[in-house]
């Protein structure tokens, strides 16, 4: 495994110039959640429509790059979608990193499937998966947990 | 000069870590051990092993006696008047919380005050933190400036005459500072004070004689000190470990169990309940033969010198910032890279073979005094060298170059 397989563009990209940063217009459901081992924290601010659309998606937060891109991408990712697609893609995601599958959702773009799969380089270094599922694992528990 | 060759009697070394030689910058965190301490556990185990301080036969003997061999290399390596005042425990952690344990169940009242300092790593906050949710104490803090130092007159004024223990780090695991440890003593004895040192990262680095410094309690982990994992030291003054009360209860520890009734042995046994760890105990006599064969003001002067060089170095690269500017620094470089978080910057050195620690190293009040989440950690052992500084400074520069900053 190389480094620049994990530290690639895209998540270079992300994790400086992270997307939907800070708290989404009229957010109704938010979680938080804190890696004590390394300090890494990410809140998740979420809209649910009654049509169960996630109409706004973004997240606060401090952390290495990973951890950044990854919650940069899960927000330009779902923004938009609808609350069981975007479950689904999170349980995709999640199992990418457990058991290296890849992601092949049909309503997920061709560039889209790129981005979150530059993700799956962290595949080979266990101490730092973490910092990836993280946000992921904070999206579910918000989506449960109303502001 | 023996420095030289002394990778070679460290078998980790004998790796590769990603197709290049292993550079362990993370002594701080846990040494790596010596052939002579790794063989003397398997030597233990095959020729000498039995549980110790209880049946009489052959072996029991060979091993208790071995056992206690270490107690009195310890007593006389630390310079402690007494064997009994030597209390193994599982580590300097534990060597702590016995203290606050003990010390805190029989003489903290209710508003008493302990005073520690910002730089403690959290293995000497968080068991007094018990005492104030248990007993309703006050926990001062002596700050700290940017340098890493401790202001003593400052120091001076947070003592009251409710000030019931004094409990700091010998040596800042993050900043390297080597406090003035003396003239803190000094203070806490002019107001008879007992004072508690957290000598997990002073004791690997400096000469000790507990008699001089006339602290009360040191507390020592084996595995920064070359010695085997799960074993820690607490030295304790004669007339504590007579005053204390015991601090688990179980096997070994006692003088009569009756339904109604139990007494207590005398220390060190009081404090040693239920089966030590032994061949730790025995395998630990040899990594003070290790440092008394180097001498403890050789390691220190070698490793001196590899830190000043490598701060040198580190200084002159724009991009790092190195926390802290204590006048005395030991064996300790933590700082930053603009731009990269130190997470980051730990799985780049990886790529090179150079092991580092990245986080808050249990010391969040510092950090969060400091404004920065994490920091990376580079730690110098016996082992290393200016060579090893190099690699270190090449290696950050090839982190510059990933991050494009």
């Amino acid at each position: 495994m190389e480094l620049k397989e994990l530290y690639q563009e895209i998540i270079l990209d992300h994790a400086k110039n992270p997307r939907n940063k800070g708290k989404c217009d009229g957010y109704n459901h938010d979680a938080k959640a804190h890696n004590p081992l390394c300090g890494d924290k990410v809140h998740i601010y979420l809209k649910l429509e009654k049509d169960k659309n996630i109409s706004g998606l973004s997240f606060e937060g401090e952390g290495c790059a990973i951890s950044l891109a990854s919650a940069s991408i899960l927000t330009e990712t779902l923004k938009g979608k609808d609350l069981n697609f975007s479950k689904k893609v999170t349980d995709d995601f999640l199992n990418m990193l457990k058991n290296k599958s890849k992601i092949t959702l049909n309503s997920l773009s061709e560039d889209q499937i790129t981005t979150i799969s530059s993700l799956s380089g962290v595949q080979e270094f266990p101490m730092r998966i973490k910092c990836a599922t993280m946000a992921w694992h904070t999206l579910l528990s918000a989506l449960e947990k109303k502001a | 000069m023996k420095f030289n060759n002394i990778k070679s009697q460290f078998p980790i070394f004998n790796q590769k870590i990603k197709g290049k030689p292993l550079i362990y910058l993370d002594s701080a965190n846990s040494s790596q051990k010596p052939k002579t301490v790794i063989d003397e556990i398997s030597r233990f185990y095959e020729t000498e092993f039995s549980n110790v301080g209880r049946s009489v036969h052959t072996l029991a003997v060979k091993a208790t006696n071995k056992f206690e061999e270490t107690r009195d290399i310890v007593k006389s390596y630390i310079n402690a008047k007494h064997r009994e005042e030597i209390i193994f425990t599982k580590g300097a952690t534990e060597a702590i919380n016995l203290v606050a344990s003990c010390f805190g169940e029989k003489f903290i009242k209710n508003q008493d005050e302990i005073i520690v300092t910002e730089l403690e790593h959290h293995s000497n906050y968080v068991p007094w933190h018990y005492l104030r949710k248990k007993k309703g104490a006050v926990i001062k803090f002596a700050s700290v400036d940017d340098n890493g130092e401790i202001n003593l007159n400052e120091f001076k004024k947070l003592i009251t005459n409710k000030t019931k223990i004094i409990a700091f780090t010998h040596i800042s695991n993050v900043t390297g500072t080597v406090m003035p440890v003396k003239k803190i003593i000094d203070l806490a004895k002019s107001k008879n004070i007992p004072v508690l040192i957290d000598g997990t990262q002073g004791a690997p680095h400096s000469v000790l004689d507990v008699q001089d410094l006339d602290c009360d309690f040191y507390a020592i982990s084996c595995h920064k000190m070359y010695g085997p994992n799960g074993l820690g030291i607490l030295y304790a003054k004669k007339k504590w470990v007579d005053e204390l009360p015991p601090y688990q209860g179980g096997g070994g520890m006692i003088s009569e169990v009756k339904k109604d009734e139990i007494t207590f042995a005398d220390s060190p046994t009081k404090f040693e309940a239920g089966t030590m760890q032994t061949a730790e105990v025995v395998a630990f006599a040899k990594s003070i033969k290790f440092i008394q064969d180097l001498g403890i003001k050789n390691i220190n002067n070698h490793e001196s010198q590899v830190l000043e060089y490598g701060l040198e170095k580190l200084k002159k690269n724009n991009s790092v910032s190195i926390i802290g500017n204590p006048n005395n620094r030991a064996s300790i470089i933590s700082f930053t890279i603009k731009g990269i978080h130190p997470h980051d910057i730990a799985t780049i050195l990886d790529d090179d073979g150079v092991a580092i620690r990245a986080g808050h190293h249990c010391c969040q009040i510092l950090h969060d005094k400091l404004g920065i989440p994490a920091s990376a950690r580079a730690s110098i052992g016996v082992y290393n060298n200016k060579e090893d500084m190099d690699v270190l400074c090449e290696s950050i520069n090839k982190c510059k170059k990933v991050f494009k900053v």
